[in-house]
């Protein structure tokens, strides 16, 4: 320990280091503004954020592999699977009100306990270890390739199990699903999603007018409202946004 | 002061490719679509058969007003075109057109991953654009682009990783150096089902459900008017580009020509290309529009079990040469 601390000192960083803090605190930003936002397709943008950043400093840690993969997996198929999800259930331009869980406290309870357990850890584990920047790439497809079939095997596959499972578990919901919506459909209207939140201006003529950013109350927007809003209330809150 | 001259070169070589090729592109497409329709297409720009056309169009497109709806999310509307177009720029960087370290932009070494992660990135423009639009059409065209890119990536990546397995890298350069002629027949399956995939990616006709014009107007661009659409249009002939030289590099073997001819490998990848590209080209004039389920069934019943036959075809043939 004292050897690796004499090598490196925290006092002259170098571009790199900076880079990474940099990119660090960009990364740390993004993730913040994903679970505050008030708007669900914001919020799932700023996390293409957070992940690119994230794939940023994977980079800058030589580890090129597993930084395309980071873009490839999650840019490139989580968010879209979520950004599909989202506008296929309910993708409302501007706010969302009701988007809170109201376990605000609790959720940044865990989240900070989390956060404190894998930094202790990983600092604690990797206090010693540097990477050499300059020399070979440490972290090449074929040094991660042989680290990861070489001594990370069972892992490897512990997680492709995990990953069955899952996948499993997704094709026994989806038929339970399936086998409900063949009974009687009481509420196929909600189920089939045959009226989903579409933002739609038509059906508002009333506050639109009004100058777009910032004064666009949420009662104006017919997309606020998910599926489940009555009919009533849709003309309570037309009386109420004129 | 040699390495940044160095780095400044290759970086405008690729950017002036980027701005010439999918022009190219798309005066090509207005000649050959004519041709096949038996009609003259655009004649008169220019004088000489119409070459100034796009000229023309792109005057057009910059005149017109920059329009965003009213109810729209003004920053993720205007930003979208960005996100579509500048991915096909990084990809370009990446794709070798000739032997050694000097006819790549950028040696990525894991260049494969690089390519396929990167254009997917920019499906994501369109997500926003169909989103950020507050029409309903434009948010059934990003609909049908977010499943229509879900069901096309994973075919793409697991034929390119059987190229990868067969060469042993996944880096670009490092492919086409292990290349030999024989892969051609080996590897067919997986380069036709490459090559559809990324079409549907592209959503290139006959996979153009995403901005089915008869049904959903224009799809996730709708709202699009001047510049901020003409970005799109060349994001598609970009993409164009891209997937084509993504599948001379690693189908049909990039540099390497029939006759071995010394200094001009680049030759070989921009005639393969070409070629490519007038297939693109051929196919939309060709074949009528795929219907949304019919979409999805061609990729997950028949492209994704082709690319795994391919893969595990690879595996035995590599096993067994060794």
């Amino acid at each position: 320990m004292t050897l690796a601390q004499e090598a490196h000192g925290f006092l002259s960083p170098t571009g790199v280091e900076i880079a990474f803090l940099l990119v660090g605190l960009v990364t740390f930003g993004a993730a913040i503004v994903t679970v505050t936002t008030k708007q669900l397709v914001h919020a799932a943008l700023w996390l293409v954020v957070a992940l690119g950043g994230l794939a940023v400093e994977y980079l800058l840690l030589t580890a090129e592999f597993i930084a395309w993969v980071q873009v490839l997996i999650y840019v490139g198929s989580v968010v879209v699977l979520l950004l599909f999800g989202l506008m296929l259930t309910r993708a409302p331009i501007g706010r969302s009100p009701d988007a809170d869980s109201g376990n605000r406290w609790a959720a940044l309870v865990v989240a900070l306990a989390a956060a404190a357990a894998l930094v202790w850890v990983v600092a604690d584990a990797f206090r010693t270890t540097w990477i050499d920047l300059d020399g070979p790439a440490a972290g090449s497809t074929e040094a991660t390739g042989a680290s990861l079939f070489q001594n990370w095997v069972l892992p490897f596959e512990a997680l492709s199990v995990l990953l069955l499972a899952a996948l499993v578990g997704a094709i026994v919901l989806s038929r339970k699903a399936k086998a409900e919506l063949s009974s009687p459909p009481v509420n196929s209207r909600v189920a089939t999603g045959s009226s989903p939140s579409v933002p739609d201006s038509r059906n508002h003529p009333i506050g639109r007018n009004e100058p777009v950013a910032g004064t666009k109350s949420t009662k104006g927007t017919p997309s606020t409202r998910g599926t489940e809003t009555a009919k009533g209330t849709e003309s309570a809150e037309q009386e109420g946004a004129r | 002061m040699n390495d940044a001259l160095d780095v400044a070169l290759r970086l405008l070589i690729v950017f002036v490719v980027f701005l010439t090729f999918p022009l190219i592109i798309g005066q090509t497409e207005h000649k050959v679509m004519a041709h096949m329709q038996g009609r003259l297409g655009p004649m008169y720009a220019g004088g000489f058969h119409g070459w100034a056309q796009l000229v023309a169009d792109g005057v057009k497109f910059a005149q017109k007003e920059d329009v965003v709806p009213a109810g729209a999310d003004r920053r993720v509307f205007q930003l979208a075109p960005a996100v579509a177009l500048l991915p096909y720029l990084l990809v370009l960087l990446a794709i070798p057109i000739g032997p050694g370290e000097g006819a790549v932009g950028q040696v990525v070494d894991a260049g494969v991953f690089f390519v396929l992660a990167v254009m997917g990135v920019g499906v994501l423009g369109s997500l926003m654009a169909g989103w950020a639009s507050a029409n309903k059409f434009s948010l059934l065209g990003g609909l049908r682009t977010a499943a229509q890119l879900l069901a096309y990536e994973l075919p793409m990546l697991l034929t390119a990783a059987s190229v990868a397995m067969a060469a042993g890298t996944v880096s670009l350069p490092g492919i086409l150096d292990a290349f030999e002629w024989w892969w051609l027949p080996w590897q067919i399956v997986g380069a036709i089902v490459f090559f559809v995939a990324g079409l549907a990616e592209l959503q290139r006709p006959p996979f153009d459900m995403p901005v089915a014009d008869s049904e959903i107007i224009f799809g996730a661009y709708t709202e699009y008017t001047g510049l901020r659409f003409a970005l799109f249009l060349l994001a598609e002939y970009a993409g164009i580009v891209v997937l084509c030289g993504l599948t001379t590099v690693l189908f049909l073997g990039g540099w390497h020509g029939p006759w071995g001819a010394d200094g001009l490998g680049w030759v070989w990848t921009l005639l393969k290309t070409a070629v490519l590209a007038f297939v693109v080209i051929w196919l939309r004039v060709t074949y009528p529009r795929l219907r949304e389920d019919q979409l999805q069934k061609l990729s997950w019943t028949l492209l994704v079990p082709l690319s795994l036959a391919q893969i595990a075809l690879t595996g035995i043939v590599k096993v067994v040469i060794q």
